[in-house]
């Protein structure tokens, strides 16, 4: 429809060169560690691997998968993502439900004190302690309990909830639904898109995340896979031993001469990035809605 | 006489009416009991700060000490240096970090071919729901001496004649820490600003282009100007975290020893000497000296703001 000058068209190669480069960029320390990961860790130390697996060899994983505690973190990891989403959000969405409601007694004073927190916070020390006095060190809640209100999403809810049609609700209740069964059976049917999105945001925090455990937890069986990927790399680089591994799994290793620390860690942060990439596409058309709502709130 | 009742009554019907939404309210009191608890609380812990804090006897049995951990802090030899790096990482985070996503918006919102729009999209999106710990160990592996990408390429180049060892060497620690925040939240931050650009009057552009406007006049004189006030709200919220430089990414790319004079920020020094050396009061201190800071910045920066007529409150 319109002309393009010469102009427009130089800029049109440079944008699609500039984005093309950015998206090899972007995509690029993932392909060259999923290489990393499928290639025979003596090989790799050669050096020179960039696009392709020159000794393709599945030893890697077959050793993470056979060590108990990779295992053992992977499943704290899922335990963890998949308890602390549903109860996250459900403790977010109900909160931001009765907020809504105008009707509601002392709903300014709420809103205020919940908002306070967005700004001011006690710090990492007084968080610290707090924990340590409830007692909930080294326990598998200390994980869900401590973030189960997320005051920004209550804000993304409360704003969709809002939004709602009120005539939709007022039938319910003619049927002589209290709140309860008004949020249950009408408005969370409804609300599958919001719910999706900070459903997403919840899980990715919760499988991300490795610093909490790694202050408030000390028992091997509840670490997390990040958490525990983190420890691993961390001993690569400061030693470049691998003397992580329980001594099972190294004595496995020095049998399958393949593998190194290196090949070894590309593998293990292979099955820590999977889970996500996999969930990622199905929500994708969500989030970008979601983000929208929570930022037009102003 | 007649006041009096009056008040009761309202107060009763008050009572009343909130005792006929108990269901409502039970909906909200659990969520504002967690709230309090987890964040409240540890608000009241901050004056923790201004005691010798002992865990034994808890904050009602510690000595009050003044400000005695605020000049502790400020007399510290490293004080300079982390106050150094908190702002200087997180004025290049500001610099190179807050208009890159603008500037991919701007040249997505160029791109006519919408297969091609989607794929770069969706690949520059997926680094954001990447643990920081996968991202440093992506970039600890591109970065490494023998076998990483980077060296291949600047020897195949003949830029090096050597492999750098990149990540040990103090003054390449900035640039990769930049890098690394900019592969890491370029796309997604760049959604906000997608969104906004879709939401402009494309009437504008049509009678831009009839009068004989090029595209990049009409980024120039439409786009940019329509999309201010959500920049300019951005901006504000970006100046009010001067003093967040970045926690996990400086934890775990600085963790050589050797880097700590470039990479010891406000909140990875808190951590170390809190968590690690147990020296709570102190390190409560350190993070109240940045907590107070950092509101004065955001209300600075908001009264800038408002001025211009875009401002967070």
């Amino acid at each position: 429809m319109n002309k393009l000058t010469f102009g427009d068209k130089v800029m049109a190669t440079i944008i699609y060169t500039a984005l093309a480069l950015l998206a090899f960029v972007s995509f690029y320390p993932f392909w060259n560690s999923l290489v990393i990961s499928f290639n025979s860790g003596q090989d790799t130390m050669l050096g020179g691997l960039t696009f392709w697996p020159r000794d393709f060899t599945l030893a890697n994983y077959e050793l993470v998968f056979k060590d108990k505690r990779l295992v053992n973190a992977f499943f704290i990891s899922v335990m963890r993502t998949g308890v602390g989403t549903v109860l996250s959000v459900m403790a977010t969405a109900i909160l931001a439900y009765g907020l809504s409601k105008k009707e509601l007694i002392g709903r300014k004073y709420f809103m205020i004190f919940l908002i306070i927190t967005m700004f001011f916070s006690g710090g990492l020390i007084p968080s610290f302690l707090l924990i340590r006095s409830l007692g909930l060190m080294d326990s598998f809640w200390v994980m869900i309990i401590p973030t189960l209100i997320s005051v920004w999403n209550m804000i993304i809810f409360r704003t969709f909830f809002s939004q709602l049609p009120a005539g939709l609700e007022e039938s319910a209740k003619m049927d002589g639904c209290g709140y309860w069964a008004t949020f249950f059976r009408i408005v969370l049917p409804l609300s599958g898109p919001v719910i999706a999105t900070l459903a997403l945001f919840t899980a990715v925090f919760h499988w991300n995340d490795w610093f909490l455990p790694s202050i408030y937890i000390t028992s091997e069986n509840l670490i997390p896979i990040q958490t525990l990927l983190q420890k691993v790399l961390n001993a690569n680089t400061v030693s470049q031993s691998m003397g992580q591994l329980d001594a099972g799994a190294a004595a496995h290793m020095s049998r399958l001469t393949t593998v190194t620390g290196k090949s070894l860690s590309m593998a293990i942060m292979m099955v820590a990035t999977i889970p996500i990439i996999l969930v990622y596409p199905f929500v994708q058309k969500y989030f970008v809605k979601g983000v929208l709502i929570g930022s037009l709130k102003e | 006489m007649e006041s009096p009742t009056i008040k009761t009554n309202k107060k009763k019907s008050l009572l009343r009416r909130y005792f006929k939404q108990w269901d409502l309210q039970l909906m909200v009191i659990p969520g504002l009991l967690f709230v309090f608890v987890f964040n409240y609380i540890p608000m009241y812990g901050v004056l923790m700060a201004f005691q010798d804090y002992n865990i034994f006897k808890g904050m009602a049995g510690s000595e009050w000490v003044g400000l005695k951990h605020f000049k502790l802090f400020f007399s510290d030899a490293r004080f300079f240096e982390i106050m150094r790096n908190t702002v200087v990482i997180s004025g290049l985070k500001i610099l190179i970090g807050f208009p890159a996503p603008i500037i991919l918006a701007l040249m997505l919102n160029e791109v006519r071919k919408m297969m091609f729009k989607r794929v770069v999209q969706t690949i520059t999106y997926l680094p954001h729901f990447l643990s920081w710990v996968i991202v440093a160990g992506f970039a600890t592996s591109i970065l490494a001496t023998e076998s990483g990408s980077l060296n291949i390429l600047l020897e195949q180049l003949r830029l090096i004649d050597e492999p750098i060892n990149f990540l040990s060497i103090g003054e390449y620690f900035w640039a990769i820490i930049i890098s690394t925040n900019l592969w890491k939240s370029i796309g997604f931050a760049s959604i906000v600003y997608i969104a906004a650009i879709a939401g402009v009057d494309p009437q504008l552009y049509e009678a831009a282009s009839l009068d004989g406007a090029s595209k990049f006049k009409q980024m120039y004189l439409i786009t940019i100007p329509s999309i201010m006030p959500i920049i300019v709200i951005f901006f504000i919220l970006e100046v009010g975290n001067l003093l967040s430089a970045g926690f996990e990414d400086l934890l775990l790319l600085g963790s050589n020893p050797i880097l700590r004079p470039v990479s010891d920020v406000i909140d990875t020094y808190v951590y170390r000497v809190g968590i690690s050396n147990s020296l709570y009061s102190y390190a409560t201190a350190v993070g109240l000296f940045k907590a107070v800071i950092s509101v004065i910045l955001l209300t600075v920066a908001n009264q800038i703001a408002r001025r211009s007529g875009n401002s967070l409150w």
